[in-house]
């Protein structure tokens, strides 16, 4: 028997490859690399991403995830060597020597060319003019205090002030019992104490580390901040081990009632509460200095996104980011991250919901987003170098001054 | 057979240890060489890694790093850690050895005491940091022992003191150590011929001599090598020190692993923290040499 093909049937088989080959070739495929989705509910981020690909046909969107560190490290590569991903997830403290290697793409154009509404974006990050970065979801940082520590230590009023923080941080402080005032992670480790912990108390007071772009540690917010937190330390306010203490530490010691007050993430809430239902606790924002009434600055972690200068595709780069960016796609991604939005006009739907989330959520609303380490070169590296210093005045090695001047001059020497 | 033929015979012949050897040594090539080769010519380059066309740079990220005060720290403290650890593991190992030897302690006890004594050596390097940082943390059990037993009078940070924090990491790498020592002097004091201690005995030889005369000398050979092994391991220790002190406080723990990779990822300055890897590569040479000619010797 022999077998023979009509021509009518090769016809067909080739108008059905060439459909199915254009078809293929219309479509676009995004690399989106990011840390988020296994920070999120199983499944979640993929969601949102196939309502992308509904909502803009021809586009579809692969998602590459990984743990922080291992994203950070393959974004680092990836822009040594061309191969960034189209849309990439990333930190503030990345972004200047990403800029320095020319990697990311200036969004400003396509802001332009689409109209993009440029005040409903909470924060737009510019490195030299360009704009590199949108902060998706923001990760705050107020003051949680143990309501039931402070009432035992007759402190009637949460503190608004340095001076209040100090006299509750005293009054709270049992060192026979193991109970402190205060807590201060400064690992070498992960040095982001210095930020989340010390330099939040200058961005509060609506202050700042540094003067026309550059570091100015020697200027009185910085070395009034560093006089304070020493001033907690010769009190013995502060839970001892400051040295080698880590995030997670601080936060353990928070939940078992053996300090009063910490500064800590927003996105801690759930953590804190499941491993202490018992926890009584309220959320305040960073105190000011005496006489202050201006906005506060509030310091923040955030989820930023960004698009590789070496895209294809920035088009549809950009159609994703500002897809990520609208309201009710905004409000979605925090609410299932339990952060607040990139968004200003988003509404994660856990403020309305959770007690302590609407507080934030105000608190968030009358302050400003805050953390001058976004967009400086060698972030991680400016923050070990101050860490250092600051340990060794809390050692008795040094004065707030002399800190503050020897950080100074190492940050200089990387700007 | 033709003269050809021979010829092409003989050169089969030669050639094929080399084939049985090439999956090795392309594994070798691959895996090790070209990684080390990569770092030595990262050291050498501006901006390496970061920028697709990194220009030469001499001996310039060396000298940077010979520069800096933190370096010759961390180099001292590497030197501390290593040889404090090195010889507490051989001093331990070989007690525990002698006494898991011994027929003077009950065989039931000796075989709980083999359990426990070689627990340490069970534990991951994070799941010991954890331990010990559990352990010497001011309000942990040490400092609450300690106290009662007047020892100290008050709580001491073990780990976040700069007079205390090398001694503390060290000690929780001697812990984590010494059963490697005591595994190897184990083994070897069984293979001790009994004739020698029968022969000391009859001449009247006391403990301390059988132990200085026939035991160590004996062992000598597993001491050396397991010493120089221990040594080129423990130079390179990195996870139980970033976890426990992360190089603090104040470059009290500094050693030249956590240094390099500080450069790596905390500064982004890959070609000097290349540079400082190399010179970690060319200490472990030489120490890798000395152990092969000893070897060889032997």
């Amino acid at each position: 028997m022999t077998f023979r093909i009509k021509p009518a049937m090769l016809k067909i088989a080739a108008a059905a490859w060439l459909l199915g080959a254009t078809g293929a070739m219309a479509d676009t495929t995004l690399e989106f690399t990011q840390w988020w989705e296994p920070e999120l509910p199983a499944g979640s981020l993929r969601s949102i991403m196939d309502e992308f690909e509904a909502a803009n046909p021809g586009i579809k969107v692969t998602l590459v995830s990984g743990p922080y560190a291992t994203t950070r490290d393959q974004i680092s590569v990836g822009a040594a060597t061309g191969t960034l991903s189209d849309v990439v997830g990333l930190d503030g403290a990345w972004v200047n020597n990403l800029n320095a290697q020319n990697a990311l793409a200036d969004m400003n154009p396509m802001m332009d060319a689409s109209k993009f509404d440029k005040a409903q974006v909470a924060d737009i990050i510019k490195v030299d003019g360009k704009a590199v970065m949108f902060p998706v979801a923001s990760f705050v940082y107020p003051v949680f205090v143990n309501l039931d520590l402070a009432a035992q230590a007759g402190v009637t009023k949460l503190p608004s002030t340095r001076a209040e923080f100090l006299e509750a941080a005293k009054k709270m402080t049992q060192a026979d019992k193991n109970q402190y005032g205060w807590v201060l992670p400064l690992s070498l480790q992960t040095p982001s104490g210095v930020q989340n912990d010390m330099m939040s108390w200058v961005w509060a007071s609506g202050q700042s580390m540094m003067a026309s772009g550059k570091p100015a540690l020697e200027g009185k917010p910085v070395v009034d901040m560093l006089s304070f937190v020493k001033s907690l330390n010769d009190a013995g306010t502060i839970s001892p081990g400051i040295a080698t203490k880590t995030e997670q530490e601080k936060v353990e010691e928070f939940v078992n009632d053996r300090v009063g007050m910490m500064i800590d993430s927003l996105a801690h809430v759930n953590l804190i509460r499941k491993r202490n239902p018992k926890l009584n606790f309220d959320l305040i924002p960073v105190p000011v200095v005496e006489g202050y009434t201006g906005k506060r600055g509030l310091p923040y972690a955030s989820w930023g996104i960004g698009i590789s200068a070496a895209s294809k595709h920035q088009e549809e780069a950009w159609k994703l980011v500002q897809y990520l960016m609208s309201e009710k796609v905004n409000a979605k991604l925090v609410s299932l991250a339990n952060a607040f939005p990139g968004n200003v006009n988003a509404k994660p739907d856990f403020v309305t919901s959770d007690k302590a989330f609407g507080k934030a959520f105000e608190i968030f609303k009358t302050g400003y987003l805050a953390n001058e380490f976004t967009g400086l070169p060698v972030a991680e590296d400016l923050m070990t170098q101050f860490d250092v210093q600051a340990q060794k005045m809390l050692a008795g090695e040094q004065s707030p001054e002399q800190a503050a001047s020897t950080a100074q001059k190492g940050w200089m020497a990387k700007f | 057979m033709t003269r050809q033929k021979r010829s092409h015979h003989k050169l089969k012949r030669a050639v094929a240890p080399y084939l049985y050897l090439s999956p090795s040594l392309l594994i070798i090539g691959l895996l090790m060489l070209l990684p080390m080769a990569t770092v030595i010519a990262y050291s050498f380059q501006n901006s390496a890694v970061l920028r697709r066309d990194p220009s030469f740079a001499g001996l310039k990220h060396y000298q940077a790093i010979f520069d800096d005060p933190v370096f010759w720290a961390s180099l001292w403290h590497t030197l501390y850690f290593t040889c404090m650890s090195v010889v507490f593991h051989m001093t331990i190992g070989m007690v525990f050895a002698l006494m898991l030897n011994s027929d003077r302690i009950n065989p039931r006890l000796r075989n709980v005491l083999r359990v426990l004594y070689i627990l340490p050596w069970l534990f991951t390097a994070v799941i010991i940091a954890v331990i010990w940082r559990l352990l010497l943390e001011p309000n942990g059990v040490v400092n609450s022992i300690l106290m009662q037993i007047g020892i100290i009078g008050s709580k001491v940070e073990w780990f976040s003191s700069p007079q205390t924090a090398l001694h503390a990491v060290t000690f929780a790498n001697i812990w984590a150590g010494y059963p490697l020592f005591m595994v190897s002097l184990l083994a070897g004091l069984q293979g001790i011929p009994k004739d020698f201690y029968e022969a000391a005995d009859i001449d009247g030889a006391k403990a301390y001599q059988k132990l200085i005369f026939i035991t160590i000398p004996q062992l000598m050979p597993i001491i050396i090598s397991i010493s120089l092994l221990d040594f080129i391991w423990t130079m390179q220790v990195f996870p139980l020190i970033w976890i426990t002190t992360g190089g603090g406080p104040i470059y009290s723990t500094e050693v030249l692993s956590t240094y390099t990779y500080k450069l790596a990822f905390s500064s982004y300055n890959l070609s000097q923290a290349s540079a400082s890897a190399v010179v970690i590569l060319l200490i472990s040479l030489g120490l890798t040499l000395f152990y092969i000619r000893y070897q060889k010797a032997r």
